[in-house]
């Protein structure tokens, strides 16, 4: 069986994924420098889900993009550490990195539509990552990839390896992704908002069978989303990125018992509820396009419900306290 | 699929029978005629109207034309009146149409490839050397004139440099025909010095008729691979960790050539209208030096056999351009 990891199971503690103030700039010659992600710093352990966070811009899917080595080889820099299993990702030349994506740690990506090639039959389009890192023959491998299709619960699979993607719908071409990513049984999956191009109900299960699967095979999890309903059902701790940094970190139901950034909180009533009646929602004002510089405030300072003067003046620092960490000089005192 | 194709080859008759009709009074309507073209201009009034009565140019030219088409169908094409005085059009044709085919196939691969490798290499490497010079070599290619490049090919490699014959298609060494087509004809009767020859008389012409397909080729090639390179399924395929050579040919290219493929095929067209003037520079016995000829001759018979085939291969090679996209494109072929 395909899903069926021979690996003795790791140390639960000891991090697989330990990614060390990572910081993404992007430049060309003549331009202001822009940082993507500014020293951003996080633990993924064998088997966890972790979520990251926040609205579009605010350096969640580069930093997906820089723990893969998928970035743009030119135009950016990218300082920091991302250990995997004891090897810096970021030292690795393209060859040893190449031979690592794919087989231990894979990616599934936002648009199915388009993540998957309109002129190769899906199913050589699973079977091409076995011949790559198991060194099958596309002979053997297709049945392999008729049951991780299966496995993913596409109906059929037989006779899906030789469809097309244009012959499958929006939802069933996710499912085929994640049984790409899924192929070689990756230690560490990143899911970089595979919802958002979906409809609702498709949504639910292309969720479904992700939380299943990584149950299933103990492969880790990094979830980035916009969507805190996706976090709340899936994560076991949440990093809220605001402006390419960490700014709220914890266990998934803490956080949504009581988030201490305003800008957790204030994206947790920007989502409309359905128990309470004539609620109004209540958005978070302006957008990433007023961001202060961190160098000397709070980014979310001109956005943020409740300012104090210091913000704009200092930076706030990343303070850890048990399980939870927060960047705040003002934290939201009252439990919701 | 075969639906398909045979659709298209009605299509092609329907395309011919407009074209016959169009072609046969539109030449008819030119100043100047065979009358004059044969007798010159010191021909008697008298000679002229006995050669129209013996050629049946005195005719209304509807009927003029319900004759030819009756003839055309017995596959009398009429009589070549100066190209090879005498001969049936068709077989004008026939004698011509190899050295064309050999020249035109030798000028495309020729484009093809040179054009679509550097196409790749400048999108991979966009903005820098090998990019900004492919790109001025291909507005070189398109902006210098087919018959200027022929001559200063010809005036460099052949009259100053002596490496490569000035004209023809071969050089005098008494080689046997069978096929017509000289290189292979050379191989099937083990002449190959006969093959040889043809090869070296086709070295320029291909090189002058390939500057333009070859520019426009490289052009779409390094267009649709840039933006093939943004795709999100090279990404996926980049995250699956395949190695650079899978995702160059599976991923990339395969993808990148759709358009490329289709402009190979409009390119073919092109290619006719530049081999009459290549073909004219190099002395070069095809359709193009005899479409040249029978024009400035007035040989009706010629000219329009000549240009009706040019549009029936021309229809044809983007049949097969249509097909071979089906191939390629799982898109086009379930739809």
């Amino acid at each position: 069986m395909a899903y069926s990891s021979t690996r003795p199971v790791a140390d639960r503690d000891r991090p697989l994924l330990s990614v060390e103030d990572l910081t993404v700039t992007f430049g060309r010659q003549g331009e202001e420098p822009f940082r993507a992600v500014d020293g951003v710093s996080f633990t993924v352990r064998p088997g966890q889900t972790v979520g990251l966070v926040g609205e579009s811009g605010c350096g969640k899917s580069v930093t997906s993009l820089a723990i893969m080595g998928l970035l743009p080889k030119r135009g950016n820099t990218v300082g920091g550490r991302v250990d995997f299993e004891g090897t810096d990702l970021l030292s690795l030349g393209d060859a040893e990195l190449r031979n690592r994506r794919g087989k231990d740690l894979a990616m599934v990506f936002q648009d199915p539509l388009s993540s998957l090639n309109p002129v190769v039959p899906v199913g050589l389009q699973v079977t091409e990552v076995l011949e790559r890192h198991r060194g099958m023959s596309r002979k053997a491998a297709m049945p392999v990839a008729a049951d991780l299709l299966s496995r993913v619960g596409i109906p059929d699979p037989n006779r899906r390896v030789k469809d097309y993607p244009h012959q499958m719908s929006g939802g069933m071409r996710q499912r085929a992704l994640v049984a790409i990513a899924l192929a070689c049984a990756p230690r560490l999956l990143i899911a970089d908002e595979p919802t958002t191009a979906l409809d609702v109900t498709i949504q639910a299960q292309i969720l479904a069978l992700l939380k299943e699967l990584v149950e299933e095979t103990g492969t880790a999890l990094i979830m980035i989303t916009h969507d805190l309903g996706v976090v709340a059902g899936l994560c076991d701790e949440v990093n809220v990125l605001y402006g390419g940094r960490i700014v709220e970190r914890g266990p998934r139901h803490p956080i949504f018992r009581e988030p201490r950034h305003p800008y957790t909180n204030g994206l947790l009533d920007s989502i409309p509820r359905l128990d309470t009646v004539g609620e109004r929602l209540t958005p978070i004002p302006g957008s990433v396009a007023d961001n202060l510089p961190w160098d000397h405030a709070c980014a979310f300072a001109p956005r943020c419900s409740q300012p104090v003067e210091i913000c704009t003046q200092t930076t706030p620092d990343l303070v850890t306290n048990g399980d939870r960490a927060l960047r705040c000089h003002n934290p939201v005192e009252v439990p919701r | 699929m075969l639906r398909f194709i045979v659709r298209r080859m009605v299509q092609l008759i329907g395309v011919v029978l407009v074209l016959s009709l169009l072609l046969f009074f539109w030449l008819r309507s030119l100043p100047g005629g065979p009358i004059n073209a044969l007798l010159g201009d010191r021909a008697t009034p008298e000679q002229q109207e006995q050669l129209e009565q013996l050629l049946g140019l005195d005719q209304p030219l509807y009927v003029q034309y319900l004759r030819y088409m009756g003839r055309a169908l017995q596959g009398e094409f009429g009589s070549s009146s100066s190209v090879i005085p005498g001969t049936d059009a068709f077989d004008v044709f026939l004698s011509r149409f190899p050295a064309t085919i050999e020249l035109a196939f030798f000028s495309v691969t020729l484009a093809i490839i040179t054009a679509i490798p550097l196409g790749y290499f400048a999108a991979r490497r966009r903005g820098r050397a090998v990019d900004n010079i492919s790109i001025v070599a291909s507005l070189v290619g398109i902006a210098v004139p087919v018959f200027f490049l022929a001559f200063l090919l010809k005036y460099y490699f052949s009259v100053k440099l002596g490496w490569l014959p000035v004209s023809g298609r071969q050089a005098n060494l008494g080689c046997t025909r069978v096929t017509n087509f000289f290189i292979l004809d050379g191989l099937l009767t083990r002449e190959f010095d006969c093959s040889v020859s043809a090869v070296k008389h086709l070295i320029l012409p291909s090189i002058a008729l390939a500057s333009i397909p070859f520019a426009v080729v490289f052009r779409i090639t390094r267009a649709s691979v840039l933006d093939v390179l943004h795709e999100d399924y090279v990404r996926t395929a980049e995250a699956k960790g395949l190695t650079a050579r899978v995702i160059r040919g599976r991923h990339v290219l395969r993808n990148a050539m759709l358009p490329v493929l289709t402009i190979v095929g409009l390119q073919v067209g092109a290619l006719l209208a530049g081999a009459v003037l290549t073909e004219t520079v190099f002395s070069f016995p095809g359709i193009g030096e005899a479409l040249a000829l029978s024009f400035s001759a007035r040989d009706y018979a010629v000219l329009q056999i000549l240009i009706l085939m040019s549009a029936v291969v021309f229809v044809v090679v983007n049949l097969v351009v249509d097909i071979l996209y089906a191939v390629v494109d799982p898109r086009v072929r379930t739809s």
